[in-house]
């Protein structure tokens, strides 16, 4: 017999490059339930702070309300210490705000990017109960497992087991990790049914936050 | 006369129906360094004399960013004002969260008058010693609020509170019939003059007032000591320039004196400002 649920996957996939001046982060734009469309053009970014954007997937309720939770937090702190947070104190209250959670987690599986401190794109991935970790791209939702091993190949020669940790910014330009971010998600729209409608490619670099909308396939 | 009687407790009447602990908290926010505020049909400026204690001090704010649409001006105990103003800061971001939409001034007023109002009926406390100028923009336009240590709360065009704010106010009162029309700089010029009225013998500069800015389009922001000055030398070439002359022992018209150091002058501040 059925038991119902509080929780519910509403599909979609995000992913976030750094690279040395700028950060990229990408979502689809579809929400699910079920084998159901939900809606074609749901946005799963928020604009935290000026230089910081936040992308999730999973439950859109628990989404919603971490969104708001951390905007809340920020214009707290934005009182306190009369300045906007920075990228990696955003990422900290973020894993703790999740950690909060931890025996009713948020179904939300997150990736920060923006500028940190120095101006160099970083990128945050997280699980659901707020392990966190600085890395220099990541994907999360129903894509990750197909497109993982693809940005590995594009943006890391060899395995990270072989080598030492490497600089955590890609080499790649802001034009080639955008043109980059449109292929994979082409790709990952070809086999995850959860994917797809349209892609909302973020920038952010040291002239502002840019945003564009690309199309996906429908079906 | 019986004042002395009945007013140690703030729950105790005197014979003429009069809070008596109510009233001297009015006392401390006349005693303050003066704020004021002025409004138009798109903008609201609060300003406030700055006062530093010595030289080697630095002055006390009294200009809160509660909102990006509102914003407060104090006079009086502005430690209370903090206080008030966390509470306030908490509210519109609780309501944000609920609602999604930005909190109506007016009800927040409503709100920190009823929380000014519970100090006035409890013996174990007192009221707060500070008067608030609230200034903020809704749905119907932007607003201008006074709020007293009594609870009572009242809406303005222009108001002055503070110490020598009689004279800000008596410029404001020549004046507001063209606020509703006027623009953005134009209401900062007003407001800065005013300030000059409450200034009375000290040269307006950068080091004895500030400015914040609300409006449609424009979050509530402090102006910055640049834009300040700008505004400041303005006055002086407006002043030049006008026909119609101002209070005459605040006019230093073209005047390059230093300003004076800001000491306790005139009636001078209650010792509890700092």
């Amino acid at each position: 017999m059925a038991y119902w649920s509080p929780y519910d996957n509403n599909g979609g996939t995000c992913v976030a490059i750094a690279g040395s001046e700028y950060c990229v982060i990408a979502a689809d734009t579809r929400l699910s339930t079920g084998y159901s469309i939900l809606t074609r053009e749901h946005t799963k970014m928020c604009q935290l702070s000026d230089k910081c954007v936040l992308a999730s997937s999973g439950f859109q309720a628990d989404i919603r309300a971490l969104q708001k939770n951390l905007d809340a937090r920020h214009q707290i702190y934005q009182h306190q210490h009369n300045k906007k947070m920075s990228c990696p104190a955003m990422a900290q209250l973020l894993s703790n705000t999740l950690y909060y959670k931890r025996f009713f987690p948020y179904y939300a599986f997150n990736v920060l990017g923006g500028l940190d401190n120095e101006g160099k794109g970083c990128v945050f991935t997280y699980d659901a109960v707020g392990s966190y970790e600085r890395v220099g791209y990541s994907s999360q939702g129903t894509g990750q497992q197909l497109l993982m091993p693809v940005l590995d190949n594009q943006l890391q020669s060899a395995s990270p087991l072989l080598l030492p940790s490497k600089e955590s910014a890609t080499p790649l330009s802001e034009s080639e990790a955008v043109d980059l971010i449109m292929d994979i998600f082409a790709s990952a729209t070809e086999r995850d049914i959860y994917t797809g409608d349209a892609v909302e490619i973020v920038v952010v670099n040291a002239d502002g936050i840019r945003r564009e909308v690309a199309d996906l396939r429908k079906d | 006369m019986f004042r002395n009687q009945y007013d140690t407790d703030v729950t105790t009447w005197s014979p003429a129906g009069r809070l008596h602990q109510v009233e001297y908290a009015m006392e401390a926010v006349k005693q303050g360094s003066a704020a004021i505020g002025l409004r138009s049909k798109t903008h609201v400026i609060l300003a406030s004399v700055n006062k530093a204690t010595s030289e080697l001090s630095s002055y006390q704010r009294k200009l809160f960013k509660v909102d990006d649409h509102i914003g407060i001006a104090m006079a009086g105990l502005t430690a209370d004002g903090r206080v008030l103003s966390r509470y306030m800061r908490s509210e519109c971001i609780n309501h944000k969260f609920i609602y999604e939409s930005p909190l109506p001034v007016g009800r927040l007023v409503v709100q920190v008058a009823d929380k000014a109002q519970v100090c006035t009926q409890r013996s174990w406390k007192r009221p707060y010693g500070v008067g608030l100028l609230v200034g903020g923009l809704d749905e119907t336009g932007p607003h201008l609020y006074q709020n007293c240590p009594s609870g009572n709360y009242y809406e303005y065009q222009a108001f002055a509170i503070g110490s020598r704010s009689q004279a800000a106010k008596t410029y404001l009162e020549r004046k507001f019939e063209t606020f509703m029309t006027c623009s953005r700089d134009e209401l900062i010029r007003h407001a800065l003059f005013a300030v000059k009225e409450s200034l009375q013998d000290e040269e307006l500069s950068i080091t004895n007032c500030s400015v914040a800015v609300l409006g449609i389009g424009e979050p509530f922001n402090i102006l910055d000591l640049k834009s300040l000055q700008g505004f400041i030398d303005s006055l002086e070439e407006k002043k030049e320039a006008e026909v119609e002359t101002v209070v005459a022992d605040s006019e230093q018209a073209g005047a390059d004196a230093e300003a004076p150091v800001a000491e306790d002058q005139g009636d001078g501040p209650a010792p509890m400002e700092t």
